[in-house]
C-alpha cells in the first residue's frame, strides 16, 4: 500500500565493516558491498576495516558531502555498541542523525555462523532489509527535559544514609523517607562489624545525627511513599506520614514519658531487640534513635484501647508534645531523581523446622545474637540464654536459608563473615567452645580471609558439612539436656553429633516482603529471586531500567556494609551526574497519537507500562506524554485503528524491512 | 443521450444486498437516472456482454462493481469493465475487502466442492457428480466458469480507483460519492470514500466505554440481554467498532447489535482482524497462559468474528497449510 510514494531522490550510502577479522573472517564483506551496490537507491557501497574508527566515520561524512547521500546504512556490530557513534558521524556529515540504520552482522551473523557462504547470503538479506527501510526514515529531533535537582532517598539504613549525606554534602536537597520510627536500619542493630570489629553504633550514629542536622536533608521517619507519578527529572511523590501521637517539633527525646507510663514493665516484644525484650506502649526504639522522638503504639496503649488511661505520660511531658488526636499526614514532594535503598529482610527460620527454631528455646537467629552480645541489648551484653544459663558449648549453623534448593538458592554473601564475627564475640563473652558448621567458607573481601585466619587461631572449631538437624533427643549421656547438632563432617567422612547449649542460625538475606509492591510503584523490575533488578549486572549496577531511579544496598541483592556504602555512593554519583547535566536528551523513538485519526476508543489508556497515556476529555482523544514514553510499542500494537505511531518504528519502515528480508520490493507483500 | 456520463453496475460473488442499496437511494435514484446513462446493470436491465465489448475503451465514466472475485467469468467481466471505464469503484465489502464470501479462503477449493456436492446434509448426489468446466454433448459443448482456489477482493484482480465500503454501503455514502463523481471533485486515487477514523468516533455509546476495561470472558450477542445504552465491549460482547472505519453512523449499534466490521479497517491498518485481536488481547485480564486460553475459548469462531469481511486482504489472505 505504501512505500513508493517518495518524491525525494533517495541516495543511500552503504558501508560494511570488517571489524578486523570479527566480521571479515566469517563472511565475504566485499561481495556484500558489491551486491548492495546493485540495489535501488544505493549511490555508494563500500567495505572498510573499522567503520567505528575516526577514518571510518570520516569516510561516511566525506561521502555524504561529495556524493550527496541522504540515507546511511552501516552493517557492523550491535546498535547498542555503536549506533550512537554512527548517528553522530551522520550528523557531522550534515544529515539528520535519524536518516541512519544499523545492521548487526557481527552478533547476528559472523559470530553465530560457520558456513561462510550462507553467512554472506544472510548478511546480504539483512543489508537489503535495512536499505529498503531507510527509504521511509524521517528526520527527528530529540526532546530535552529539565532535571529537578532535588532527590528522594527511600530507606534510612546505611545505604540510604550514605547516599543522602553524599548528595546533601554536594548541596542537593534530599528527602529521606524511612518506614520505621528511626533511621539506622539493620546496621543499628548490629554489635560489632567485621572484619575490623569496630562497634556498629560508634560508626553509624554520628552519620545518623548528621542526617538529622543537615540543612539539606528533610528526614521523614515513620513514613511511606504511597504514589509515584511523573518521569525522569520530574517525579511527583506522595508520602504518607504515619501518626506517632507525638509532636515531633516539641519532643526532645528526654524519655520522661516512657518512665512515667502506667505500664511499669513493657509488654510488647521490642522490635529493635529482635523480640528478646519487651517495650512499653510509649517508646523510643533505642537510645540513639534518629529522630530522637518517642512514639505511641496504638495497639498497646490503654488510652487508645479504652480511652480511660490516667495518661501519666501527658503529665510527665513538660513540653506538651503528646497528642492523642494526631492524624496521618499526606505530603506531596517533587524530585528529579530517586534512590531506592529499601534493604532486605532476614530469612524466616520458622521455614526450616529441622533446625528447631521456635521449638527449642536456645536456638537463636544471628540477628538475635547481635542484640544478645550488645552492651545496650536486652541483657546488657551478657550472653544469658532463654533458660537463664550461660552457654558452654555453642554451634553456629551457616547457610540457613541460603544455598539451598529447598529455601533460597543464592549465597547471602555476608553470613560466613558475620558467623566468624559472632563466633569471636561469643567466645569473648562466654569463653565457650564454638563450633561453626559451614558448607564452604566464603571470605572474599579486604582483610576478610585474614579475619578467618585469626578465628582459626582463636580455637574456634570448624566442621565442614551441612547440618541435617538440631534435636534434643539424647542418645549418649553427655547429650542429656543439650541440643544436639547432627551433621556430616565431610572432611573426615563421618556423621557427627555435637551437643551444645546454644544454636545460632546464620540466616540469609531475602528481598523485603513488600519488594514487589515497591517495584511496581516505582516502575522498576525485580530479578527472579525478588531483589531489585539493576540495568546491567556489571556495567550499570545501580541504574534501573527507569531513568532517574537508582538502587543501592541490599535491596539489589545480599551485600555487606562496605559494598552497600560503595553502592550508595555510586547511586548518589549517578544521580548527581544527571542533576548537574541539568537536562537530558530523550531518545526520539517515542509513540504519538495522530489526533485526527484517534477515535477515542480508550484501548490504549491502561495498557501503558509507564503511565504515559492520558485522555483529553474535551477532545475525547488519547494523548501520550513523550517524556514518559519509553518507546516499548505496546500501545502502537494495541491501537485498533492505527492512530498511534512510533518514531523510528512506523509500520511502513517495518513492512519495508520485512519485505526486504523476503526479497520482495517495498510494495509487493501488501 | 450521448452527452450523459455513462455508468455501469456489475456484481460478482455477492449476495445482492449491494444492488438493493442502490435502490435504497429512494427518490434520489431518479436524480441519478436523470443525470447518467446506465450502460450495464445485470440485476435490473438487460444488457449483453457484447454490448459492452462494442464500446470504446474508457468510454464509461465509472463502473461500480460489487462482490468478490471467485470465478473466471467474474474475472473476465471485471477486466472488461476496467478496460471500458475511466474509473472503477469497488462497491461494498466483498469488492472492497473480500467480504463474507472471502471466509471461504479458510478452505481449499476441493474442500469447498466436496462439501457442497457431496457432504452437505441437504445434498443428495450418490454418483458424486461435480460440475465440469466443459462438457461435450450431442447438442453441443456446454461450458461453466472456472471456480478458483481463492476468493479475491476486486483490487487483487484489477486496478481500482475508489472504494465504497459497507455491507452494503449506506445510501448517504453512495449519494455523496455520485455527487462528487458528477461534479468531478474526487479525492486522491485509492481513497476509501468514508471517514478515515474508527467507528467509536461516531458511536452513540462512545461515552459509556470505561477506561479500565478488562476482559474476563466474551459473550455472544444472542446469549445475553444487551443493555441498549452501554458500550458493547463493556458488556463483554465483541464489537469491531474500534478497528472498523466509521461512516455508517452506527446503524448496527442503533439496532442494538455490535459492529461486525463491514467497513473494513482504517487506511493505516493492513490487517483488521490482527488489529482488533491485538487490541482485545492487550486488555484481557488474565496473565497466565491457561487463564488466557479460557477467556479466548469464549470466542467460538475467531476467524468469522475478526475477519468476517476482510480475510482475502489480510496478511495471510487464506489458510496456510
Amino acid at each position: 500500500m505504501h512505500g513508493n510514494g517518495h518524491k525525494e531522490d533517495i541516495r543511500i550510502g552503504f558501508y560494511v565493516c570488517h571489524c578486523g577479522h570479527n566480521i571479515a573472517g566469517s563472511l565475504d564483506v566485499k561481495s556484500v558491498a558489491e551486491y548492495v551496490k546493485t540495489l535501488p537507491g544505493v549511490a555508494v557501497s563500500r567495505d572498510y576495516k573499522y567503520m567505528c574508527s575516526d577514518p571510518g566515520q570520516e569516510l561516511v561524512q566525506k561521502d555524504i558531502r561529495q556524493n550527496k547521500l541522504n540515507r546511511i546504512v552501516v552493517a557492523s556490530c550491535s546498535p547498542l555498541l555503536h549506533e550512537h557513534t554512527f548517528r553522530i558521524a551522520v550528523e557531522k556529515g550534515g544529515l539528520n542523525p535519524f536518516y541512519f540504520q544499523m545492521v548487526n552482522i557481527r552478533e547476528n551473523v559472523s559470530w553465530v555462523h560457520t558456513d561462510k557462504k550462507a553467512a554472506t547470503e544472510k548478511a546480504k538479506d539483512l543489508a537489503r532489509a535495512a536499505v529498503q527501510r531507510v527509504f521511509s526514515h524521517k528526520p527527528l529531533e530529540p526532546k530535552h527535559v529539565k532535571i529537578n535537582p532535588d532527590v528522594l532517598v527511600v530507606g534510612g539504613g546505611i545505604s540510604g544514609i550514605h547516599a543522602a549525606l553524599t548528595l546533601a554534602n554536594a548541596g542537593k536537597k534530599v528527602y529521606l523517607v524511612e518506614k520505621s520510627p528511626t533511621i539506622g536500619g539493620h546496621m543499628a542493630m548490629f554489635d560489632k562489624t567485621f572484619p575490623t570489629l569496630d562497634c556498629a553504633a560508634c560508626i553509624l550514629t554520628p552519620k545518623m545525627s548528621q542526617v538529622k542536622n543537615h540543612s539539606n536533608i528533610t528526614l521523614w521517619s515513620y513514613s511511606e511513599v504511597t504514589k509515584v507519578d511523573g518521569y525522569v527529572g520530574n517525579y511527583k511523590i506522595t508520602v504518607k506520614r504515619k501518626p506517632r501521637y507525638i509532636n515531633e517539633e516539641l519532643c526532645v527525646g528526654c524519655m520522661d514519658c516512657i518512665e512515667k507510663c502506667v505500664y511499669k514493665e513493657g509488654k510488647t516484644p521490642d522490635e529493635f531487640n529482635a523480640g528478646l525484650s519487651k517495650r512499653k506502649p510509649i517508646y523510643i526504639p533505642f537510645p540513639q534513635a534518629t529522630p530522637q522522638v518517642v512514639l505511641i503504639d496504638r495497639e498497646a496503649c490503654i488510652e487508645f484501647k479504652s480511652g480511660h488511661c490516667k495518661k501519666t505520660c501527658v503529665e510527665a511531658c513538660d513540653r506538651n508534645a503528646i497528642d492523642f488526636k494526631q492524624q496521618e499526614e499526606t505530603k506531596e514532594i517533587e524530585a528529579g531523581t530517586i534512590i531506592l535503598a529499601t534493604g532486605f529482610k532476614t530469612f524466616d527460620a520458622d521455614k526450616v523446622p529441622y533446625y528447631g527454631y521456635g521449638k527449642y528455646q536456645n536456638v537463636y537467629t544471628s540477628l538475635e545474637v547481635e542484640r544478645l552480645v550488645n552492651a545496650s541489648g536486652p541483657t546488657s551484653g551478657e550472653v544469658i540464654l532463654r533458660n537463664g544459663k550461660t552457654p558452654k558449648m555453642i554451634g553456629i549453623i551457616h547457610c540457613v536459608g541460603s544455598r539451598d534448593k529447598r529455601t533460597n538458592r543464592w549465597c547471602s554473601r555476608t553470613c560466613c563473615m558475620y558467623s566468624l564475627k559472632l563466633a569471636h564475640l561469643l567466645k569473648e563473652h562466654t569463653d565457650a567452645e564454638v563450633y561453626n558448621f559451614y558448607i564452604d567458607m566464603r571470605t572474599p573481601g579486604k582483610a576478610y580471609e585474614e579475619f578467618y585466619d585469626k578465628l582459626l587461631e582463636e580455637n574456634v572449631h570448624f566442621i565442614r558439612g551441612r547440618v541435617a538437624e538440631v534435636t534434643d533427643c539424647a542418645v549418649r549421656p553427655e547429650e542429656e539436656g543439650k541440643l544436639i547438632i547432627r551433621a556430616e563432617d565431610t572432611m573426615i567422612g563421618i556423621v557427627r553429633r555435637v551437643p551444645v547449649d546454644m544454636v545460632v542460625l546464620a540466616v540469609g538475606m531475602e528481598p523485603k516482603e513488600d519488594a514487589q509492591d515497591v517495584r511496581r510503584m516505582f516502575n522498576i523490575s525485580c530479578s527472579t529471586e525478588g531483589f531489585f533488578l539493576e540495568r546491567h549486572p556489571k556495567l550499570a549496577p545501580v541504574d534501573t531500567f527507569t531513568d532517574g531511579i537508582y538502587i543501592a544496598g541490599a535491596c539489589q541483592g545480599p551485600k555487606d556494609i562496605p559494598d552497600s556504602v560503595a553502592q550508595a555512593g555510586a547511586a548518589a554519583a549517578q544521580a548527581l551526574s544527571l542533576i548537574d547535566r541539568g537536562e537530558i536528551e530523550l531518545e526520539p523513538n517515542t509513540a504519538f497519537v495522530v489526533q485526527e485519526e484517534c477515535s477515542g476508543c480508550r484501548t490504549c489508556l491502561t495498557i501503558c507500562p509507564y503511565n504515559a497515556i492520558s485522555r483529553d476529555e474535551e477532545k475525547q482523544k488519547a494523548f501520550i506524554n513523550e517524556a514518559l514514553c519509553k518507546g516499548c510499542g505496546t500501545c502502537v500494537a494495541a491501537c485498533p485503528s492505527g492512530a498511534i505511531k512510533q518514531n523510528l518504528f512506523e509500520d511502513e519502515m517495518i513492512y519495508s524491512e520485512i519485505n526486504g528480508l523476503l526479497k520482495l520490493t517495498s510494495t509487493e507483500c501488501c | 443521450m450521448p452527452d450523459k456520463p455513462k455508468v455501469a453496475f456489475y456484481w460478482c460473488a455477492s449476495c445482492g444486498g449491494c444492488e438493493e442499496s442502490v435502490v435504497d437511494l429512494a427518490e434520489n435514484i431518479l436524480a441519478v437516472v436523470d443525470a447518467v446513462d446506465i450502460v450495464m446493470w445485470p440485476v435490473a436491465m438487460d444488457f449483453k456482454k457484447k454490448d459492452v465489448e462494442a464500446m470504446p475503451d474508457g468510454s464509461i465514466l465509472v463502473s461500480l462493481i460489487n462482490g468478490a472475485v471467485r470465478t473466471s467469468e467474474q474475472e473476465e467481466m471485471v477486466k472488461l469493465l476496467r478496460k471500458k471505464s475511466k474509473l472503477v469503484i469497488a462497491y461494498g465489502s466483498c469488492a472492497h475487502t473480500g467480504g463474507v464470501p472471502g471466509l471461504a479462503n479458510q478452505f481449499e477449493r476441493e474442500e469447498v466442492l466436496k462439501f457442497v456436492y457431496e457432504d452437505s446434509p441437504s445434498t443428495v448426489n450418490p454418483q458424486k457428480t461435480r460440475p465440469e468446466i466443459k462438457v461435450i454433448t450431442e447438442e453441443g459443448t456446454v461450458t461453466l466458469p472456472k471456480f478458483f482456489n481463492v476468493v479475491r477482493a476486486l483490487d487483487q484482480v484489477i486496478d481500482v480507483d475508489y472504494y465504497l465500503p459497507g455491507c452494503p454501503p449506506t445510501p448517504k455514502l453512495l449519494k455523496q460519492a455520485l455527487e462528487a463523481l458528477l461534479s468531478g471533485k474526487m479525492p486522491e486515487k485509492g481513497t476509501v470514500l468514508a471517514p478515515d477514523i474508527a467507528l467509536c468516533d461516531e458511536c452513540p455509546r462512545k461515552d459509556t466505554k470505561p477506561s479500565d476495561l478488562k476482559y474476563t470472558e466474551f459473550k455472544r450477542p444472542h446469549a445475553v440481554q444487551i443493555d441498549p445504552n452501554l458500550c458493547f465491549l463493556a458488556q463483554g460482547i465483541i464489537c469491531m467498532g474500534p478497528a472498523t472505519r466509521a461512516g455508517c453512523e452506527g446503524v448496527c449499534i442503533s439496532g442494538n447489535m455490535p459492529c461486525t466490521g463491514c467497513f473494513g479497517p482504517t487506511s493505516r491498518v493492513k490487517d483488521q482482524g490482527a488489529k482488533i485481536l491485538s487490541a482485545l488481547a492487550s486488555q484481557v485480564e488474565a496473565k497466565e497462559e491457561k487463564e488466557i486460553d479460557k477467556i479466548l475459548a469464549t470466542i467460538p469462531d475467531p476467524v468469522g468474528t475478526f475477519y468476517r469481511y476482510a480475510l482475502p486482504v489480510s496478511l495471510l489472505r487464506k489458510r496456510i497449510k
